[in-house]
Order: structure tokens, then C-alpha cells, then sequence
């Protein structure tokens, strides 16, 4: 079995790696300058020409791009390409305004299949395996990206998309289904419908790609015993691609970025400045590959640290380390900045299920936090003071997690709406 | 010679217990005896049933988060002060109660208090020679 989708790539010396961004990135600028005018402005405003940029040294002269530019630039002010060199749209779901649609030339696809089919292979994928694809078809890009690299890998693919969990189970047993990719809730779901109607013995998983929103170390470790597998994460974003900008190897220890695609780069998220490796900081990326919609600075709002230490995988790309949080999703309550995975670690340190759901609200001026956490079989008992002081004893640790208080309201199973595509987590009445 | 007792997770919501009685109901479980213990944001329901591995399997299909407890039934006279008296000798000889309520079946001249006892190595030694006695299964015609 291959280690590796491209190893003359995927283990490529610094320098090289290095080599190939500083020449993809002048063309890049050139292209862009040339071809995007709204980015072209913008380089124009800071006063900066594709003369000035020699290599990945002067990317930081470069203005960012954020998300309010896609929303301005909508729908096609950041197209690098005529419409009829496009093939393909992807559009991700916006809280707020207009959707963001990204576009792919034929070149683009081919590309991101690529780093989809290096996700899959350093998960143990070769085309012996039968990839079992419950992410999303459509609009996101988390069904059509594995999909395209499972194809390159050669495994046989099931483009089965997310829902309808009993034909889910009835493929993974009769066409014995290897390696499973959709979000952790859903994987989660799936094991627990697993276990619930007995079909362990015969379904045979061997490993899971689960990207697209947020899981802790204890969530990993739940799906990985419930579905006897390895999972692996995977990294992505519509505006850069979809999945497939960086993946997990069997080390386990961050993502490896496609650093022959995409640049990395970390900011302080106040200031924009760009900060040494090992900092935690807001993740930025440039694309020097795409054509059709070539992201130049691209800021993530996702809180990571990047790492170049030496891998045991033998990749030699950055890593980075799982998001700590989305500044999107961080909520800051009475002043204090607080992430979802927090909660949902504190909750299985307790013995609950993660399937949690915060409801922020603002009564009499205060900010009130609510964590309404799913009763499950462990954690019940026919005595009310035990449950009672179980959930004490949550409280508490909910606290000394967070450094502020929450109440907890305990709720039947099943009972907080599980969507088989992004779990809802958050309520925050204070927007409303 | 303790029964089961099948304890069931409720979330205070119009209809949970509803819901649950007509379920049981519909598969022909007989309920002897049932009682709530109950929070603002959820309870606990009891429930003594005449057929309890039946009962538990209907339940835990239904997605129910349950748990079986081992609870004692006493015998006690139907006159005034019967209570006082068994709780008093239990007390006596430090056999500690956690909760109790009575089932819906008696015979003449008796009723019966189902009592969760969670040490219980001294109950039947605390009811010898008392004229109060504990009832089983058989007795109550359960399984
Ligand atoms: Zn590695």
C-alpha cells in the first residue's frame, strides 16, 4: 500500500516546497492584478504592485481578503477567469447576507481532487477500499471534494450524501464499506445507530475523514472505539477550495497544509500582523494554484498554531493544529471568550454525550449561559440525588473550564435536533 | 426476595408521562404501582410493572433511558399507624429508607409500601419476630 498520493510532493524538502510557492506566488499577483480587479484595487489603495512581490517573503505587503469582500465582490468581482474557462460552483451557507459562491476551472478540480486523494491515502485508502461518502452533495463542497479524490485514489465510491441513516447502514454492510468521510456528529450518529440495531458484525470500517465543523480529542476517541476505527481530520474551507487543504497523516498531531497549493500564513487577528511560527492566531491563507478564484490572503477566522516539526509520517509540510475555535463561533459572555469545544470536553470528562446545545440570552443586562446536555443511560439512576449531584459536579467543572458560570438543563436522548449535516450548537438570543 | 423496579428518565414536558403509560398500556403491561420524583427540568418515574424484562424492552426500543432497581415490598396491616409502626422499626435497627409509595394492589386487610432500601443486608433481620412481612414475585403475581 502507498504511503503517499504524491510523494515526490508530499515529501519534498523545505527548500523546494519553498521554491515552488515564491514562483507561484509572483505569477499569482501578476495573474490577479491582471484579471481581478477588485483585488487589483485593493493592492492599488495599499500601494503595492506586482513588482514589489518576489516571493513568499512579501506577502505580507499584500492587503487581505475577508469574508464581507466575498460578500461585496458577490458574485463574480473576485473571478480570475472568463465564465466560459468555469465549470463548477460551490457555495457555502451564510448566517447573515449573501451566500459566498466560489468557482473552479477544470484545472482547479483536478487540483483539489488531489489534495482530497492525499487526505484519503495517508487515512490508509488505496483502490481496494470502498469509500463510503456521507458528507453533503451539492452546494458544499464536503461531498463533491472527497468524491473526486476518492476517484483518484481508485477506491469504489459511494456518493451516498448525508440522511436517511438506514440506507447508510444497509450500503456499509452489503457493499462493506472501508473508510467512512462525512462531519463527526454524523459519524457519531451513525455509531450510535450502529450500536442500536446490532450491525457491528457486519459492517467493517477501517478508518473515517471527518471535517467540516468542530470535534474535540474525546470526540475522536468516542467515534474511533464506537466504530472500530482511526479517524483522521481534514481541513478545508469553500473559499480556498473545500476539504482538502490540509489532512491528518497517522501521527494524529495536526493537519499537514498542501503548502505547494496554499500558503500559510499566522496573524494576530486585532492587528493583521503576521506572527512567528508556534504563535496561536488567526489562519490565513493564499491560494497559488487556482485560477477562477484565486484567494490572496484569505483571513480564516479560524484560532490555530502552525508547526514545521518533523513529522513520523514523512510528510514534510506545515501542520496545523485543530482550530481552537472560529472567532465566528466564539461567544464572548459577561466579557469572557468562549468555545464550544470546551463545553463539549467538559461534558465527556463528565460522562455525558456530546450532543449538547448553549443557549446564550441576555436578562436584566447580564449575559445567562445555558448548556442543555442529553441524559444518557450511564449518567441515569433511579435516585434523584444522584443525578442531581452528577449534575453539580458538572456545573463545576463547567466553571472552573470556562471561568464563568452556567446552568445545565438535563434533557432526554435524542431530544436536541441532530442535523445529519452540521450540528446546531449555539443559540444566542442576544441577536435577536 | 426483592422485586424490580424500572425507573424512567422524563423531561418535564406536557405529554412525556402520557406518552410513556400509553405505550406500556398498549403492549398490555399491567402497571401495579408508579410514583415521580420530579425537579423543575425533569423527573424520575417509578414504575412496578407485572412484566418487567417485558416492560424494559418495550421501553428502551422507544429510545427511553431507564435503569432496573432492586426494591423491597412489605405487608403491612390496613389500620391506622401500620406505617408509622414498620417505618419505626426499620429506624430502629438503622435500616435506612430512600423513598417508598404503595402499590395499587392489596388484599383484605392489608396494603403494600414498596421500599428502596439501598443497604439492605440488615432488612429482613429488622422485620424478624415484627409480624411485618415482605412479599415477593410469586405473592404479588409478577415477573
Ligand atoms: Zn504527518
Amino acid at each position: 500500500m502507498a504511503r503517499y498520493f504524491q510523494p515526490e510532493i508530499e515529501t519534498a524538502s523545505h527548500e523546494q516546497i519553498r521554491a515552488w510557492q515564491d514562483e507561484r506566488l509572483v505569477k499569482q499577483i501578476r495573474h490577479v492584478w491582471d484579471n481581478v480587479s477588485y483585488y487589483r484595487q485593493k493592492m492599488e489603495e495599499k500601494g503595492v504592485t506586482p513588482d514589489d512581490i518576489h516571493g513568499v517573503a512579501d506577502l505580507h505587503k499584500l492587503p487581505f481578503l475577508t469574508k464581507d469582500d466575498l460578500r461585496e465582490a458577490y458574485p463574480y468581482g473576485l473571478l480570475g477567469k472568463p465564465l466560459g474557462e468555469c465549470v463548477r460552483i460551490h457555495s457555502t451557507s451564510g448566517t447573515t447576507g449573501k451566500r459566498v459562491v466560489a468557482f473552479y476551472t477544470q484545472n482547479d478540480i483536478d487540483l483539489w481532487d488531489d489534495c482530497c486523494a492525499r487526505a484519503l491515502v495517508a487515512a490508509g485508502a488505496d483502490n481496494e477500499d470502498v469509500c463510503h461518502i456521507a458528507y453533503g452533495f451539492g452546494l458544499f463542497t464536503g461531498g463533491a471534494g472527497l468524491n473526486g479524490g476518492s476517484h483518484k485514489v481508485g477506491c469504489l465510491t459511494i456518493p451516498m450524501s448525508s440522511g436517511n441513516t438506514d440506507r447508510q447502514l444497509q450500503f456499509m454492510a452489503d457493499l462493506g464499506s472501508s473508510i467512512l468521510c462525512c462531519t463527526p456528529s454524523y459519524a457519531a450518529y451513525l455509531a450510535e445507530a450502529i450500536e442500536e440495531q446490532g450491525l457491528k458484525d457486519q459492517i467493517h470500517l477501517k478508518a473515517g475523514i471527518f471535517g467540516a465543523e468542530a470535534w474535540s480529542e474525546n470526540m475522536r476517541r468516542d467515534i474511533e472505539e464506537k466504530l472500530g476505527i482511526k479517524a483522521y481530520d481534514i481541513y478545508g474551507l469553500t473559499e480556498i477550495s473545500g476539504p482538502g487543504v490540509a489532512f491528518e497523516c497517522e501521527a494524529q498531531s495536526g493537519m499537514h497544509i498542501n503548502e505547494d497549493h496554499f500558503i500559510a500564513e499566522i496573524i494576530d487577528p486585532e492587528t493583521g500582523e503576521v506572527l512567528p511560527e508556534g504563535s496561536k492566531g488567526e489562519l490565513v491563507f493564499t491560494c497559488v494554484t487556482k485560477e477562477a478564484f484565486p484567494m490572496i490572503r484569505y483571513r480564516t477566522k479560524d484560532i490555530c498554531v502552525l508547526t514545521r516539526e518533523k513529522c513520523p509520517c514523512g510528510r514534510t509540510h506545515v501542520k496545523m493544529s485543530k482550530p481552537m475555535g472560529r472567532s465566528d463561533d466564539m461567544l464572548i459572555i459577561r466579557g469572557v471568550n468562549v468555545f464550544p469545544s470546551q463545553i463539549e470536553t467538559v461534558l465527556l470528562q463528565q460522562g455525558y454525550s456530546p450532543n449538547y446545545q448553549i443557549i446564550v440570552d441576555r436578562i436584566n443586562h447580564t449575559d445567562t449561559l445555558e448548556v442543555l446536555v442529553e441524559m444518557n443511560a450511564d449518567m441515569f439512576s433511579d435516585s434523584l440525588a444522584k443525578i442531581s449531584a452528577a449534575e453539580k459536579e458538572l456545573i463545576l467543572a463547567l466553571k472552573s473550564m470556562l471561568g464563568l458560570s452556567a446552568t445545565v438543563k438535563l434533557v432526554a436522548p435524542k431530544s436536541i435536533t441532530r442535523s445529519e449535516g452540521k450540528a446546531v450548537r449555539i443559540i444566542d438570543k442576544r441577536k435577536i | 426476595m426483592n422485586i424490580h423496579q424500572i425507573s424512567v428518565f422524563l423531561e418535564n414536558r406536557t405529554g412525556q408521562l402520557a406518552e410513556i403509560t400509553r405505550l406500556l398500556a398498549d403492549n398490555g403491561i399491567d402497571l401495579r404501582a408508579i410514583s415521580i420524583a420530579e425537579t423543575t427540568d425533569y423527573g424520575i418515574v417509578r414504575l412496578i410493572v407485572d412484566d418487567s424484562a417485558k416492560a424494559s424492552s418495550i421501553l428502551l426500543q422507544h429510545g427511553t433511558i431507564l435503569s432496573m432497581t432492586p426494591v423491597w415490598v412489605a405487608e403491612v396491616p390496613d389500620r391506622p399507624a401500620s406505617l408509622a409502626e414498620l417505618l419505626e422499626t426499620l429506624a430502629a435497627k438503622h435500616v435506612d429508607v430512600e423513598y417508598m409509595y404503595s402499590l395499587f394492589t392489596h388484599k383484605d386487610g392489608f396494603a403494600y409500601m414498596v421500599l428502596r432500601i439501598p443497604d439492605d443486608t440488615m432488612l429482613e433481620d429488622a422485620l424478624k419476630d415484627t409480624g411485618l412481612k415482605l412479599v415477593g414475585h410469586e405473592e404479588l403475581g409478577i415477573q
